[in-house]
C-alpha cells in the first residue's frame, strides 16, 4: 500500500467523570489509503462514532484524546485548535452525519451553504463558486441542480438532503471523508443509492472514506477492509470478505452468527448471551471474556492483545480457525 | 385453521390541512392524507403476519387500528368475529380488548418513567380489576429476567431489558394477539436476536398470533409465515414467507429484495431503484407504483390494478402472470 492518507496510531480518547477515568475510545490503530472505505462496525456504546469525531476533531469536552496519534497524509493533526484545525476541516477532510436534517443549517439555501465551503477553502470567485456548487449538487445526482440550488433543506426529501450533505462533504474536495451512519435514517431504496453514490465517488476522486456503520449489509456491499469494535477497541481488522466469512475473533462471529439471515432456516438465531458491559463498568482482562465460549484464564487475567500484535487480524488469545490457517 | 383477525376493506384518510383561518386567506383546499387505502388480509390463529414496506407505507397505521388506537375512515376489523369500532356489546369489546396487545418500537418511550417495572407490567389486569399478586415477578422470569428487577425502574435497564418488560407487558392479560409495531428495530443486532428468540419461544408457549410490522427484510423473513407488501397505504402482494421470497410478483417487492444490503454482497454493484416514495397527498394516478416501476405500461397509469391471485400469491400488477 502506498501512504495511506489517514493513519491512527494507538488513540486513546478519555472522558474524566467523578467516578473516575472512561475510555470509550482505548488503543486504536488503523490506516485509509486513497480510494478505500474502511467499515467501522459495532454496537452502540463501542466507540465507533467516537473514533471518528476524534479523527476530525469534534469530540466534547471532557471527552479528550488522552494518547496516541492521528496522521492526515502524514502529517500529526490530533490536538489542533482553532484557526488551523478549521483550515483543515472540510478543505481536507469531510464529515457526513447520520441525520441530514441537523445537519443542514435551516436559515440558509444549500447553495449558500455550498457556496460558503467553497469560498472558505478554495481561492475562486464567488461567480466560479456557484458553479462549482451547481456542480456539487449535479454530480450527488439531484436533478435539475441549477434549480433547486436555491431551495432550502426543508424543501428536499430526506434522500436528496443526504445528497445535499454528501456534497457538501466533498465540495471543497477533501482527502479523506467521515460518513457516520449515513444510511442509517433513510429508506432502503434510498440506502441504495446512497452506498452506490459514496462508491462512485471513492472510485472516481480517490477519497479514502471511514464508514461508520451498525448495518453489516452495508459494509458488506460497500467497504473494502473492515474494523470491528467492542467496547472501545479494535476487535479485529481485515479485508471484508474474509472478516464476515471467516471471522477469527469470537465476538465478530457471534455478531455475524446474530443476524437474521446467517441463521436462515434455523428456527432460532443464534445470540450472544449477555449485553456489551457498560464503560464504567469494564471486566477484568479482555472486555468480550464474559460473553464469549471461549474464554480461558488468560483472557480473564489479561486484557485481548492488540491487532498488531498478535496476527494482525483479531485482538483475541485464542482467535477462531487459527491452526486450520497454518496449515492450509 | 380459523383466521383471527380479518381486516376488510380498510381505509384511513387523515386530514393534514392547514387551520381554517389559513386556508381561507390563502384559498388552499383542504389536504387529505390516504394513510391507508382498502386494505385486506387475514391472519389464522397461531400464526405470524409481517407487514413490511418503507416509510409512509401506512404499516403502523394498520397497526394502530387493529389494536383501536386509531379508528378506520372505511371497512373493518374483526377479532375473533368482533368488530371493535362498531359493536355495541361492552362486554364483548371487553373481552376481545384484553386479547390483544401491542409492543411498540422504541422501549425508551413506552415505559413510564416514573413506574416501578412491577406496577407497569401489572397495569393491564390492574386496570381491569384482576388479580396481580406475583404476576409482575412471574412475568419478568418467563421473559428472561430477574424476579427481583419488580421494585426497579425503566431506566435501570438497558434497551433490550426494556423491551423484554414491554414483552412482559404485553403478556400480562394473557392476550391472544400481539401487535408488535418494529419490536427490534431500536436494539443492536445481538440484542435483537435475544428478543426475536424470545418472542417465538413465547409464541409456541402460550399459542400467540403476532402481527409483525418491520421494514427490515432479513426480520421478517426469518419470523413470518406470511407476508404481506405495503406501497403507499396499499397492499401490492401478499404471500406464504417462502413463496414471496423465492418468486417475488410485483415490481416493487422485487425492487425493495434488489435494493436491500446483502452480507454476502461483497463488492455488489446495485443498480440502485429510482425516484422516491411519492407524497401520499397526492399520490399518482393508476398504480401508485408506476412513476418508479421499471416495467410500466400506458395503462399502469391510468387503472388502478385490483389483487388477484397468481401462482400462490395475491398480486397487485396489471402485469404479473
Amino acid at each position: 500500500m502506498s501512504n495511506p492518507v489517514l493513519s491512527v496510531r494507538d488513540l486513546v480518547v478519555e472522558i474524566p467523570t467523578r467516578n473516575g477515568i472512561l475510555r470509550p475510545v482505548d488503543n486504536v490503530s488503523y490506516d485509509i489509503a486513497a480510494g478505500e472505505i474502511l467499515g467501522v462496525v459495532g454496537e452502540s456504546g463501542a466507540g465507533k462514532s467516537m473514533t471518528g469525531n476524534a479523527v476530525i476533531g469534534l469530540l466534547d469536552p471532557p471527552a479528550r484524546i488522552a494518547s496516541g496519534e492521528v496522521l492526515l497524509d502524514g502529517k500529526p493533526i490530533q490536538g489542533l485548535k482553532g484557526e488551523a484545525l478549521r483550515r483543515l476541516r472540510g478543505k481536507k477532510m469531510g464529515m457526513i452525519f447520520q441525520d441530514p436534517l441537523t445537519s443542514l443549517n435551516p436559515l440558509l439555501t444549500v447553495g449558500e451553504q455550498l457556496e460558503e465551503t467553497i469560498l472558505e477553502h478554495l481561492p475562486i470567485s464567488a461567480a466560479e463558486a456557484r458553479k462549482r456548487a451547481v456542480e456539487a449538487l449535479e454530480e450527488v445526482g439531484i436533478p435539475a441542480a441549477a434549480q433547486r440550488i436555491g431551495s432550502y433543506p426543508h424543501e428536499f426529501s430526506g434522500g436528496m438532503r443526504q445528497r445535499v450533505v454528501i456534497a457538501l462533504a466533498l465540495c471543497a474536495e477533501p482527502d479523506l471523508v467521515i460518513a457516520d451512519e449515513p444510511t442509517t435514517a433513510l429508506d432502503v431504496s434510498v440506502q441504495a443509492q446512497i452506498v452506490a453514490l459514496l462508491k462512485r465517488l471513492c472510485r472516481e476522486r480517490g477519497v479514502a472514506v471511514m464508514l461508520v456503520t451498525h448495518d453489516m449489509g452495508v459494509i458488506a456491499e460497500a467497504a473494502d477492509r473492515v474494523a470491528v469494535m467492542y467496547a472501545g477497541r479494535l476487535a479485529e481488522l481485515g479485508p471484508v470478505r474474509d472478516v464476515l466469512t471467516n471471522a477469527r475473533h469470537p465476538y465478530t462471529a457471534g455478531l455475524m452468527g446474530s443476524t437474521p439471515l446467517a441463521s436462515q432456516g434455523q428456527r432460532r438465531l443464534r445470540q450472544i448471551p449477555g449485553a456489551m458491559p457498560r464503560l464504567g463498568a469494564l471486566p477484568q482482562g479482555c472486555a468480550f471474556h464474559p460473553r464469549c465460549d471461549r474464554a480461558e484464564d488468560r483472557c480473564r487475567a489479561e486484557p485481548g492483545p492488540t491487532i498488531s500484535a498478535c496476527d494482525g487480524r483479531a485482538a483475541c488469545w485464542f482467535p477462531l480457525g487459527y491452526p486450520q490457517e497454518a496449515t492450509g | 385453521m380459523s383466521a383471527l383477525i380479518k381486516v376488510k376493506g380498510l381505509t384511513r384518510i387523515f386530514d393534514v390541512s392547514k387551520p381554517w383561518l389559513n386556508r381561507v386567506i390563502e384559498r388552499l383546499p383542504k389536504a387529505l392524507l390516504t394513510a391507508v387505502s382498502d386494505v385486506s388480509f387475514e391472519v389464522e390463529e397461531n400464526s405470524v403476519y409481517a407487514l413490511v414496506g418503507e416509510s409512509g407505507s401506512g404499516k403502523s397505521t394498520i397497526g394502530k387500528i387493529v389494536v383501536g388506537l386509531v379508528p378506520p375512515s372505511q371497512g373493518s376489523v374483526m377479532i375473533n368475529d368482533v368488530d371493535l369500532a362498531t359493536e355495541t356489546d361492552a362486554a364483548k369489546v371487553e373481552a376481545v380488548r384484553a386479547d390483544i396487545q401491542m409492543i411498540f418500537q422504541d422501549p425508551y418511550a413506552s415505559l413510564n418513567p416514573r413506574w416501578r417495572v412491577r406496577e407497569i407490567i401489572a397495569e393491564p389486569v390492574a386496570a381491569k380489576g384482576g388479580n396481580t399478586t406475583g404476576l409482575a415477578e412471574r412475568l419478568l422470569e418467563q421473559v428472561g429476567l430477574s424476579a427481583a428487577d419488580a421494585v426497579k425502574y425503566p431506566h435501570e435497564f438497558s434497551g433490550g431489558q426494556r423491551q423484554r418488560i414491554c414483552i412482559a407487558r404485553a403478556l400480562a392479560s394473557e392476550p391472544k394477539v400481539i401487535v408488535c409495531d418494529e419490536p427490534t428495530s431500536a436494539l443492536d443486532v445481538s440484542v435483537q436476536a435475544q428478543v426475536l428468540n424470545l418472542m417465538s419461544d413465547l409464541r409456541e408457549e402460550f399459542g400467540l398470533t403476532y402481527l409483525f410490522i418491520s421494514h427490515d427484510l432479513t426480520v421478517v423473513q426469518h419470523m413470518a409465515d406470511r407476508i404481506g407488501v405495503l406501497y403507499l397505504g396499499r397492499l401490492v402482494e401478499e404471500a406464504p414467507r417462502d413463496i414471496l421470497f423465492e418468486d417475488p410478483k410485483h415490481p416493487y417487492t422485487r425492487m425493495l429484495f434488489d435494493a436491500a444490503p446483502r452480507m454476502d454482497g461483497f463488492g455488489r454493484e446495485v443498480d440502485p431503484p429510482k425516484g422516491e416514495i411519492p407524497d401520499a397527498i397526492n399520490p399518482p394516478k393508476g398504480c401508485a407504483f408506476h412513476p418508479r416501476c421499471p416495467i410500466a405500461v400506458e395503462r399502469c397509469s391510468r387503472e388502478r390494478p385490483e389483487m388477484r391471485d397468481v401462482r400462490g400469491a395475491r398480486v397487485a400488477c396489471h402485469l404479473a402472470e
